[in-house]
Parts: structure tokens; sequence; C-alpha cells
């Protein structure tokens, strides 16, 4: 678990359109939007990017998906990710059919391939954010 | 669709011949460029009516350390792609009779600034921290802008088979193309070996995969046809057009189609031409696969075939379809917005400004430019632009 003081990556900024997917995630939950006649939709926001209703509920994903692509990033200079190279930036498609950006953690970076199953961990940033990883499942 | 071909050319081109510009302001490099690009022209401030240039709010500061009056003006601000939206842009005004003369201007000081372009994480391109993209869902996991082409490049070689030798290709033309252009940052010839052994900033691409990273900038001034016809140079006429943004699409996107995808035909089909009346092209080269996608997405191959496309020489100088004579920004330069530099080397092209060497595409008369700007992996600007000689 990282200590928060030593957490130096930008950090989400919680307002009352993500404020549930972050409540959620401190508890170790995944959440999604879902609207009835268009389906999931990643990342969260106040309305259904598809229909542009305002009518779209949270529902928690399964948690677990496929590496869609990935990169080994060996540069990069922003604070927090210049010590922490080589890491591997990924899409993952989640078992839901939306692709999210994240990390690959708990693994070698060059173990990871397209199509790898993958599960979600939560890594605590601070004491009010935990952020949504993956690692092999 | 009013028919929108010929309403304007290009009747000036300047490309500002300084890649590393320590005594000059960014707007001192444009007023030198838009100067440059009138006297091209054969024409004078009193006979401009707009302009455009992709500073977005520090637009008004550059009209003030202009002078000038425009009625018309336009910031639009998409990445590279942003100065063929604005020709696009500057086309309409000038059919529907809103302005005579504009001037798209471009200039920035990436390399004497220090600035990390591609791998410095990122600018948050206008949005504020409350917007959840990119700040609270992105930014989080240390996108790079070369992160995010190395992630479409990953999936290309997955899905077909693309190798990091066929992306090499590319790297090697764009140099021996700056050979001949000597205001070219790098100059000497380069290998798929030398390529494979640079060093891999974000897997698969290697450094020499990325574009440079140079200052410059550059004018092109428009115009209707009566005004071009007043002019000194031979008009580059504007045959088609097309703007798109692609995204993330909710999540649900296949990112490996870009917004190539979504310009290339509507403009070829404005302009009613096809792929093999096309003498070059102006390819917007941030990453060799940049140039993959873009080529296949435009249709000049199959989707998947990018790779064995750019092999071989076929989009060198004398090959089937040259690419970037002026050896684009993977070695003649990029200051981080390269899209102006595509309509200046292409109406160069167009007019036969190199005749004699060999970095002019022989009878050229047709040339398709494209822009893209923002990145492959999350979002971005696709403009493409159909030039046709007088």
């Amino acid at each position: 678990m990282v200590n928060q003081s030593q957490w130096k990556k930008p950090l989400p900024t919680i307002t009352g359109e993500t404020r549930k997917f972050w409540d959620a995630a401190r508890k170790g939950h995944l959440m999604i939007q879902h609207c009835e006649p268009c389906g999931y939709q990643w990342y969260p926001r106040g309305f259904c990017s598809g229909c542009w209703s305002k009518e779209i509920d949270y529902v928690e994903a399964k948690g677990t998906g496929k590496v869609w692509t990935y990169t080994i990033t060996y540069q990069n200079r922003t604070p927090g990710f210049n010590e922490e190279v080589p890491y591997v930036l990924a899409l993952v498609e989640l078992d839901e059919g939306v692709k999210l950006f994240t990390n690959i953690i708990n693994c070698d970076p060059k173990s990871v391939t397209i199509g790898m199953d993958v599960k979600v961990t939560f890594v605590q940033a601070t004491n009010q954010i935990h952020v949504p990883m993956f690692e092999p499942l | 669709m009013t028919d929108l071909r010929k309403s304007a050319a290009i009747v000036g081109a300047y490309e500002h011949p300084v890649r590393y510009a320590p005594d000059k302001s960014e707007t001192l490099i444009m007023a030198e460029s838009i100067i440059g690009a009138l006297a091209d022209a054969g024409l004078e401030k009193k006979d401009v009516d707009a302009i455009f240039s992709a500073g977005g709010l520090s637009g008004y500061n550059l009209v003030d350390y202009l002078n000038m009056q425009p009625k018309y003006a336009d910031f639009t601000t998409v990445g590279g792609a942003s100065f063929e939206f604005h020709l696009s842009h500057a086309v309409t005004a000038i059919a529907a009779g809103r302005i005579n003369c504009a001037v798209i201007v471009y200039a920035s000081t990436p390399r004497v600034t220090g600035t990390l372009v591609g791998t410095g994480g990122f600018a948050r391109n206008g949005s504020t921290l409350s917007d959840p993209v990119p700040g609270s869902f992105e930014d989080l996991y240390g996108k790079t802008t070369v992160g995010l082409y190395a992630m479409i490049a990953r999936r290309h070689m997955h899905q077909y088979g693309t190798t990091s030798e066929q992306l090499a290709e590319v790297a090697v033309a764009m140099r021996k193309h700056a050979g001949l252009n000597p205001n070219a940052l790098f100059r000497d010839p380069i290998t798929v070996e030398d390529v494979l052994a640079s060093r891999v900033i974000s897997d698969p691409l290697h450094l020499n995969d990325c574009c440079i990273i140079s200052d410059g900038g550059g004018a092109v001034v428009v115009a209707s046809p009566e005004v071009a016809r007043s002019c000194k140079t031979k008009p580059a006429w504007v045959l088609g057009m097309a703007e798109a943004i692609a995204h993330q699409g909710a999540g649900k996107r296949d990112l490996i189609n870009i917004a190539a995808a979504q310009t290339g035909a509507p403009a070829m089909e404005m302009a009613g031409v096809k792929h093999k009346d096309l003498d070059m092209a102006m390819i917007y080269d941030s990453f060799t696969i940049t140039v993959v996608e873009t080529l296949e997405d435009l249709g000049f191959c199959k989707k998947g075939e990018g790779g064995d496309f750019v092999s071989g020489g076929r989009i060198e100088l004398g090959g089937e379809l040259p690419l970037n004579p002026d050896g684009g920004g993977l070695s003649s330069n990029h200051p981080g917005m390269r899209g102006m530099f595509l309509l200046i080397e292409a109406t160069r092209q167009l007019r036969g400004d190199f005749a004699g060497t060999p970095r002019q595409v022989e009878n050229c008369n047709l040339v398709l430019a494209h822009g893209t700007g923002g990145a492959l992996g999350d979002r971005h600007s696709g403009g493409t632009i159909i030039l046709g000689g007088d």
C-alpha cells in the first residue's frame, strides 16, 4: 500500500458528477454507468452521452476484462511517473464492453500481452482516493 | 452542398527557416512568417482582412501585436490539424463573401523553452480540473503523447502483424527527404537498423519513430479567385476539404480507426478525385505509426496493409506516392502543431518551386494533405485538404 504522503501523481477531482464512483472505489467497487437504451458508458459523467438523457445509473462492473492494448512507458518526466518507469499504461476492455485507461500492476511489465485477462485492484492514493488499476487474473 | 471547389486558393506560403530561436518571440516568428507569405504572394498588410491561428485565447494578443483590424478571426485550436481546419473555414468564409484574403499563421518554440512535448505528461488542453476527462480518469495513469501513439502501434502490430521494421521505413524515408532540404534539422541518412537501435521511449516506439522537437513557424495566404489573379504566384486551389474529431465514443469506439477514416472520402469526393490521381501527399508524421494509420484510413491501401505500403521506397521521392518531400516532422521540423507545414510544402510543390532539384515531385498537379492533432490513443482531430495546381 502506498503511503499517501508519497503520492506524487495527479489526483482526480471529486465533483457531484463523479462522487458516487469514488465513494464506491474507496470500498473496493468499480462502478460504471448504464443507460437502458444505450448500454454502458465510460467514463462517468452526469448524463448519457449516447442519447443525452439525464437518466443514467451506476452499476457495479464485474471488475474483470482483457488488455485491449498497452505500452511499456520508459520515459515520462512528470513527477510520480518519472520514478516509476518502466510502467505499463493500458486500455483494458471490461467484460461489459467499455475500454478504460489504467495501469497494469503487480507483474513484470514485459509479461503483459494484448488479450491478457486482468482484474481490478484498488491502490490507495489518499484517504479519499483509491485508484482503480488492473493486475493479471 | 454548394460546390466550393476553386472558391479560394493559397497564393502565398512561407516556412520560417528557424529551427532554434533563442532571440525571437513566438509572435515575432509569426509576424515574420506573415510578412514572408505576403511578399511571396505580392500582397501587403492592407490586403488582409482575416486572421486564423491556433492560439485559442491568445489570439487577441496576436492581433494586438500585429496591430491589425481583421473583420474575421478564427483561433480554432485542435492540435496539429488546426491549420487544415483553418483553411477549410477560410475557404468557406471567402466563398460566402465575408472576406477576400486571409492569413493562417503559426509559430512555437518548444526547443528553446525545453518543453517536453511528447514525454512530459499532459497539458490539459483547456479542460478544467473539474472535467472528468482527462483529469480524473486518465491523467492518473501516466499518459504521454508518445505512449498514446505507442498503444495504437502495439494494437496495430497485434491485429495486422505490422512490424517495427515497417514503421522504421517511414523514418528512413523522411530522413532521406530531409537530406534534400537545407533547413531540415536532421539531414544525415539513417537506416532501419538505426531506428531499431535507437532507445525505446514507449514500447514499441523508438526515439527515431518519434517526431523531432524544433522551434519554427510559417504562414499561408488564402485568397478569393479575384485576389489570386492579381498575385505574382501561381495559385494552389483548394478542391476538397473535410474535418473530424475522433474520440473514445463512451469507451466503445474501435480506436484502431482514426479521424482520417471520416475525412478522406468526403474530401476526395468533394474534389472529384481518386487516389490514383494524386501526385503526392503531405501526411502528418508525428510518429511513424501515424503515417501508417493515416494512409490506411484515407484509403491508399486496405486496413492493416499500411506497413507493407510504406516499405520498399513507395513513399519516397520517385516512388508511387511521395510523402513529405520536406523531410516531415520526423526530420525537418516539429514545433508542436505541424499541420501548417503540410500546406506550405504542398503549395510549393504544386507551384514547382523546387523544379530542377531532386526535392521536386515531377508534374505535381494534385496533392492531398492530412493533418492530425492530439493523440490516436485518446482523442484527436483530423483534417484533409485536396489542393490542385493552376
